[in-house]
């Protein structure tokens, strides 16, 4: 391991073990500043801006007009600014370190993205603009996806939808139009397996599905034999997340595709790990049928808080004439919308629409210019160096932590541990808690379901040997100390903002309006 | 009277015509602090294996099903403002909903104490 202060100097920390805001008047540790809620900042019987007397005249609101003041803090510009800085400094962000959750691929944001992005030609244009005059933003559009259908060896794709989860309910649904078109109505169980991701079963029951779950073997892969012996009339088809969310690769997927295609149903895959495989697996060679893409994930474009996600759908050739509207369709004269059903075109197939616009064009800029920027060899060499890394995590760990599935061989783009071995009273969650005090975000963790107290890894590609060296290092710190027995560890995190919340009485009475007296012990 | 297990970790114990159904001192160690517990209302017709309650822990979200088929005559209403009653005594105070039988032959299939005992301790 690496050490990253060899003269062993460390600034004298505060309060070990003490509140958080003990000793000063302010209750601000040096430049770290405690931050009130922003109801107890501003008043509400003043205000920031001030605004003209509104016009006179007859409302309109039929008598719904408000009585009562709103009741908004009125805050000055400074103070607002402040107030979110402030409290931006006690967040995480990719930009500040390794962001290790499972399969969430919190990878580099490239600042050659952004710049694109900003192209007044992308960034300062309207939905509802003449066509004409944004040709270059929908041939962007037509040309991500071809690259996204190029990579995925698909036959369409839907580039509407707006993240993971909505791309998935849009896949589901051309299942199910799929099926109501050929009259197969009794088809209405959907196969998830456990090593599924965790939003599956709940797309499927939205979709109007019922949701059947197919057991993982002791590797952590779906059971084949269990998945086809159900397979029959009434199933629509089967959701697969692969790589799982075990970190692991399912090989049986083809044979797993052509048993439910010869039994009638369709194949949806779970995109959210593709990151591992991009450039290396096409799942149409798979016999996948409709697969989201996340281009907050693989696609590098930002994520968690820092932007909205977009969820791309690529589509095979059994499903594409039930894509939702609308699309871009390249033509002699350039470019155009296809958009509602007209006169001289229908569209019958297709199940409707999942957004009122066109996707999330800020998103396809960012998408766009990773893939144009890294290139066919530069996009397999992402897949290649992000599973490396994991498994340099899974090794370097291994040792001091049970890796359920190692043993088996190398794991894909995530390494996952359980809680086996850990004293007793000792949890996931304090190893969890111990790595905010060494300043890293934690790990996912309790998932999958199917590992006891899951940890789940996943650095990405885009972290060097050097930080992983490092993260490695605070991971095997806490770890041991959980393994030693250490009491503080119980309490961590110590030198967070805020120390260890009450979780549990959170949930049971959350306290989920502002109020000026607060209960005490919801505080923290 | 006695008591019957699955191996989802539900009990079930028949007194006459109405059996009492909840989780297992098992199932609540596992789950860890329950915040949240939804039981079915009167008169809900179970099939054995359905859906019939929901509980909620810090760490996870997991269904409670029918261990024989009936129809519910009693949902715990404690269980509404104290979910830790499950933690407390998962396998008196804690318990979930009561229902009649409609076919007493199911119990022939699940455990009793011993068997369950036998089953939880390979897990």
């Amino acid at each position: 391991m690496s050490t990253i202060n060899p003269s062993g100097w460390r600034p004298t920390t505060p309060s070990q073990g003490g509140e958080s805001a003990e000793g000063t008047f302010t209750g601000n540790r040096a430049l770290m500043l405690e931050e009130a809620l922003i109801f107890e900042i501003g008043s509400t019987d003043t205000t920031g801006v001030d605004f003209g007397e509104a016009p006179a005249g007859k409302s309109r609101l039929a008598g719904m007009e408000r009585s009562k003041p709103i009741g908004l803090p009125g805050l000055s510009e400074p103070e607002t600014v402040r107030h979110y800085t402030r409290l931006s400094r006690q967040n995480y962000a990719i930009d500040l370190g390794l962001f290790p959750l499972g399969s969430c691929t919190m990878k580099h944001n490239p600042r050659l993205n952004e710049r694109m992005a900003r192209l007044p030609g992308f960034a300062d244009i309207h939905p509802l603009q003449p066509v004409d005059t944004v040709q270059g933003a929908l041939e962007a559009i037509d040309q991500l996806a071809h690259w996204l259908i190029t990579l995925t060896g698909m036959q369409a794709v839907a580039m509407s939808p707006k993240a993971g989860a909505h791309g998935e309910l849009c896949g589901v649904l051309a299942i199910r139009a799929a099926l109501d078109a050929k009259g197969e109505t009794a088809r209405r169980i959907m196969l998830v397996p456990e090593s599924a991701h965790g939003t599956n079963p709940a797309t499927a029951a939205f979709a109007g599905f019922a949701v059947e779950d197919i057991p993982a073997t002791p590797e952590g892969r779906v059971d084949v034999a269990a998945l086809k012996a159900r397979l029959g009339p009434d199933i629509a088809g089967v959701m697969i997340t692969n790589p799982n969310t075990c970190g692991l690769f399912e090989p049986d997927l083809k044979d797993i595709s052509d048993a439910v295609h010869a039994a009638g149903g369709y194949v949806y895959c779970d995109g959210a790990n593709f990151n591992a495989i991009v450039g290396r697996v096409r799942p149409g060679d798979l016999g996948v049928d409709a697969m989201h893409i996340n281009l907050h994930k693989t696609f590098s474009t930002p994520h968690g808080g820092g932007g909205p996600g977009s969820g791309p759908v690529v589509l095979s050739a059994a499903l594409a004439p039930y894509a939702p509207l609308p699309f871009v369709e390249k033509t002699a004269d350039g470019y155009r919308l296809v958009e509602e059903e007209t006169a001289e075109e229908h569209h019958a197939g297709t199940f409707g629409r999942m957004t009122a616009f066109h996707g999330q064009m800020g998103m396809f800029t960012r998408a766009l210019t990773y893939i144009l920027s890294h290139g066919a060899d530069g996009l397999r060499q992402v897949a290649e160096d992000s599973v490396l890394n994991a498994n340099y995590v899974l090794r370097s760990m291994e040792d001091v932590l049970d890796a359920p599935f190692a043993k088996t061989g190398p794991c894909m783009h995530e390494a996952i541990f359980s809680d086996k071995g850990l004293p007793e009273g000792f949890s996931t969650l304090d190893i969890a808690k111990g790595l905010i005090d060494e300043g890293y975000h934690p790990m996912t963790v309790y998932f999958p379901l199917v590992v006891h107290g899951a940890m789940l890894v996943e650095p990405t590609e885009t972290e060097s040997k050097a930080a992983l060296d490092q993260f490695i290092g605070a991971f095997r710190n806490v770890a041991m100390k959980a393994k030693q027995g250490e009491a503080a560890l119980k309490s961590a995190p110590h030198f967070a903002p805020r120390r260890r919340l009450d979780e549990t009485l959170a949930a049971r009475k959350p306290v989920l309006a502002y109020k000026d007296a607060a209960p005490a012990e919801a505080a923290e | 009277m006695s008591r019957y297990f699955t191996e989802d970790h539900e009990w079930i114990e028949v007194d006459g015509d109405v059996a009492t159904v909840g989780i297992t001192e098992y199932a609540q160690s596992q789950l860890g602090d329950i915040v949240f517990v939804e039981v079915p209302d009167e008169g809900k017709e179970l099939s054995k294996g359905d859906d019939a309650a929901v509980v909620e822990s810090v760490k996870a979200a997991s269904d409670v099903y029918a261990p024989v088929s009936g129809t519910v005559v009693e949902g715990n209403a404690d269980l509404a403002d104290n979910p830790a009653l499950v933690n407390e005594d998962p396998e008196g105070e804690g318990w979930f909903f009561k229902m009649t039988l409609s076919d007493e032959s199911e119990l022939e299939g699940l455990m009793n104490e011993a068997k369950y005992q036998a089953f939880v301790s390979k897990l």
